[in-house]
C-alpha cells in the first residue's frame, strides 16, 4: 500500500530553520530519503518551492477567485511530501517519525487510493480510463 | 496514538528489525542466538512501552535490551568461559550509543540467512524473518503454510548454522559469485511464488511478490556495483507492473497475449527499465546475466503497446543467450513460444517436441500447456485438447486449472 507523506511548516518554524546551517539540512534529509530507498519503501517525492503561489477559491454563485497565496488565509505551508510503499499504514508512520523535522513542522500520512476504492464504481466510464490516463501520465 | 501497541512494535521491528539483528550477531558471531534476544527485546517492548511510553530512539532501545538479554544469558551459565566474559564486557560497554547501521552487517545477515547449507524453505523462512522483519504469523500467511512450520523452519535454520559453525561473514571472493547468485535465488524464489503461486486459491499472492521486490531493492542498495541485483529488481518491477491485469474478475489468471495493457502499471514500468540501465550500467560492457537477459525479455514486453507490437525476434535472440548461459528445458519452452511468434507454430512444435522427447519437463503442466496452445493454432483440434486436460491434470493451482479446462472446453 501507498502512503503520502504531506510536509507542512509554520511561518515561525521556517523563520527558526534560516538560523540552520542549511547544508546540513540538506545532509540530514538527503541521509532519510537515502535511508527510504536502501529499505525499499521509497515510491516518490518532492519538494515545493517556498515562494507564494497563487489560491483559486470556489463558491456558489461566483466564478473562481484567484488570490496570491496561500500565506496569506493559511498558517501552514505546505512544502513538500514523499510516497511510500509500506506493508501497513503503522510502517508508514515509523518512518515518517524518522523524519528529520524541527519543531513546528508536522507530517501528515494519508493513504493513497488504489482501484479497490472505486470498486463500486468500476462501471463508469472515467473510472475505466483513469487506468489509461495514469499510463499515459505514469502516475500509478 | 490509535494505532495498535502490538501494530506500532511490529512496524519498527520492520525497519530496525534487520539492523538489530546483524550488528548483535557481528557482536557475538552467533546469528541465532542474535534473534532469539532480539526477539526477547521485542516481546518487553510490547509490555514496556505501552506503559512507560515509546522510547526516542526506539532502534537503540531494542539494541540495547537485546544486548542486556544476551548478557543475562551468559551469565546464567554455570561456567562463564573466557570468551563469553569478554563478550559480556564488551556489550555492556559498547552501552547504548552503539546505534549505528551498518550496511555491511546487513549483507553478512543476508548471506548468512541464505547460506547453502541450508534447506531451500529454511533460507526463505529466514530470509523473510531476519532481512524482511517480517513476524513468524506474517511469514505464514504468506507462505500459506502453518505458523508452527515457519517456527519449525526458523528454528531449523539456525539450528543448521550453529551445527555447520557458520561464520556471520560475507563470503570469500572465491566463492563470492555463487552464493551472490544462492541469495538472488532466494529472493526471486519468493517472487516468483507470489507472482504464479504454485499452491492455493488464489493465482497471485501481491503481498509476497512485494516482499520480494523489497527484499530485492535493499539488496541492490547494499550492492550498487553488482549488476545483477539491479537486474532482479528489474525483472520483478516489470513483472509486478502486471499483476492488475493478470487476473480477471473471478480471479482468474490473464495471459500475456489477452491483457489490457492499459492497466499495466507504468510508473512500476519506469522504476524496471531505470534498474535495468543500472544493471547494465555496473556490468560496464561484460556480457548481461541471466536476471538481465531476463528482465530485457520483459522489458520487450513491457513497451509493447499491443502483443502484435512486440519483438519477438528480439525476444528470440534474448532467450537463445539465456539458453546458452544457463541452459534450462523452461527456457527452451519460452524460446518456443517466442519462435511461434516471431516465425510460426510448427517451427515452434519442433522445439517442443525435442524437449518432450527429452522427458526433462514430464510431469510438469508447462510443456503441455504450450504444446496444446501450439497445437490448437494448427488447427489440430483433437491433439490440442488432450494436450489441455494434461496440463490440466498436472498443475496444483486451481485457478490455472480452470484456465486450462477452459481451452480443453472451447475446443469441443
Amino acid at each position: 500500500m501507498k502512503h503520502m507523506l504531506i510536509m507542512r511548516t509554520t511561518a515561525e518554524a521556517l523563520e527558526a530553520s534560516k538560523e540552520m546551517d542549511f547544508e546540513e539540512i540538506i545532509n540530514a534529509m538527503g541521509a532519510y530519503n537515502e535511508s527510504l530507498i536502501k529499505a525499499g519503501v521509497m515510491a516518490g517525492g518532492d519538494g515545493l518551492a517556498p515562494e507564494a503561489g497563487y489560491l483559486v477559491t470556489f463558491s456558489a454563485d461566483e466564478p473562481p477567485l484567484v488570490t496570491d497565496g496561500p500565506y496569506g488565509e493559511v498558517h501552514e505551508l505546505f512544502n513538500g511530501f514523499w510516497i511510500l510503499e509500506t506493508a501497513t499504514a503503522e510502517e508508514a508512520v515509523e518512518w515518517a517519525k524518522r523524519c528529520p523535522l524541527g519543531p513546528g513542522n508536522t507530517l501528515e500520512v494519508r493513504r493513497i487510493t488504489d482501484e479497490s476504492d472505486f470498486a463500486d464504481f468500476a462501471d463508469n466510464e472515467y473510472v475505466q480510463k483513469e487506468a489509461g490516463w495514469r499510463e499515459q501520465l505514469g502516475t500509478n | 496514538m490509535s494505532l495498535d501497541v502490538q501494530r506500532a512494535v511490529e512496524a519498527v521491528w520492520r525497519i530496525e528489525g534487520p539492523r538489530i539483528v546483524a550488528s548483535l550477531a557481528k557482536m557475538t558471531g552467533d546469528l541465532g542466538q542474535a534473534e532469539d534476544v532480539a526477539q526477547e527485546a521485542l516481546a518487553e517492548a510490547l509490555v514496556s512501552w505501552p506503559a512507560h511510553g515509546v522510547p526516542v530512539n526506539t532502534g537503540a532501545w531494542l539494541t540495547a535490551t537485546a544486548k542486556r538479554r544476551a548478557i543475562d544469558a551468559w551469565r546464567r551459565r554455570e561456567r562463564l568461559d573466557e570468551r563469553h566474559r569478554l563478550l559480556a564486557h564488551e556489550l555492556a560497554e559498547s552501552g547504548e550509543d552503539a546505534w549505528e547501521p551498518i550496511d555491511d552487517d546487513l549483507l553478512r545477515l543476508v548471506f548468512t540467512a541464505c547460506h547453502p547449507a541450508l534447506s531451500r524453505e529454511s533460507q526463505v523462512a529466514l530470509t523473510l524473518r531476519i532481512v524482511g522483519g517480517l513476524t513468524t504469523t506474517e511469514i505464514a500467511r504468506m507462505l500459506l503454510v502453518p505458523v508452527a512450520t515457519v517456527q519449525a523452519r526458523i528454528t531449523r535454520a539456525k539450528k543448521t548454522l550453529a551445527a555447520a559453525r557458520v561464520p556471520f561473514e560475507t563470503p570469500d571472493p572465491s566463492e563470492w559469485r555463487e552464493r551472490l547468485t544462492g541469495v538472488l535465488g532466494v529472493v526471486y524464489l519468493i517472487f516468483t511464488e507470489g507472482y504464479a503461486a504454485t499452491t492455493g486459491a488464489r493465482w497471485m499472492r501481491p503481498d509476497l511478490a512485494d516482499e520480494a521486490l523489497r527484499l530485492g531493492r535493499v539488496l541492490s542498495g547494499l550492492l550498487p556495483r553488482e549488476p545483477e541485483p539491479h537486474a532482479l529488481v528489474a525483472l520483478m518491477e516489470f513483472q509486478r507492473s502486471r499483476f492488475a491485469a493478470r487476473e480477471d474478475a473471478a480471479g482468474d489468471p490473464v495471459l500475456l497475449a489477452d491483457q489490457d495493457r492499459s492497466r499495466w502499471d507504468r510508473a512500476q514500468i519506469a522504476r524496471g527499465r531505470a534498474a535495468l540501465r543500472r544493471a547494465d550500467a555496473a556490468a560496464s560492457g561484460r556480457a548481461r546475466g541471466s536476471y538481465a537477459l531476463q528482465a530485457a525479455i520483459a522489458e520487450h514486453h513491457s513497451v509493447a503497446a499491443h502483443i502484435d507490437d512486440t519483438d519477438w525476434e528480439g525476444i528470440v535472440v534474448l532467450y537463445e543467450a539465456l539458453g546458452r548461459l544457463t541452459p534450462s528445458p523452461v527456457v527452451e519452452l519460452n524460446r518456443a513460444v517466442a519462435v511461434s511468434m516471431a516465425t510460426g507454430p510448427a517451427t515452434a512444435l519442433r522445439i517442443v517436441d525435442e524437449i518432450a522427447s527429452s522427458g526433462t519437463l514430464s510431469g510438469s503442466p508447462l510443456l503441455p500447456g504450450v504444446r496444446g496452445e501450439l497445437l490448437a493454432r494448427l488447427g489440430r483440434r483433437d491433439e490440442a485438447r488432450a494436450e489441455f486436460i494434461r496440463a490440466a491434470e498436472g498443475t496444483a493451482n486451481e485457478a490455472q486449472r480452470r484456465v486450462l479446462e477452459g481451452k480443453a472446453a472451447a475446443l469441443g
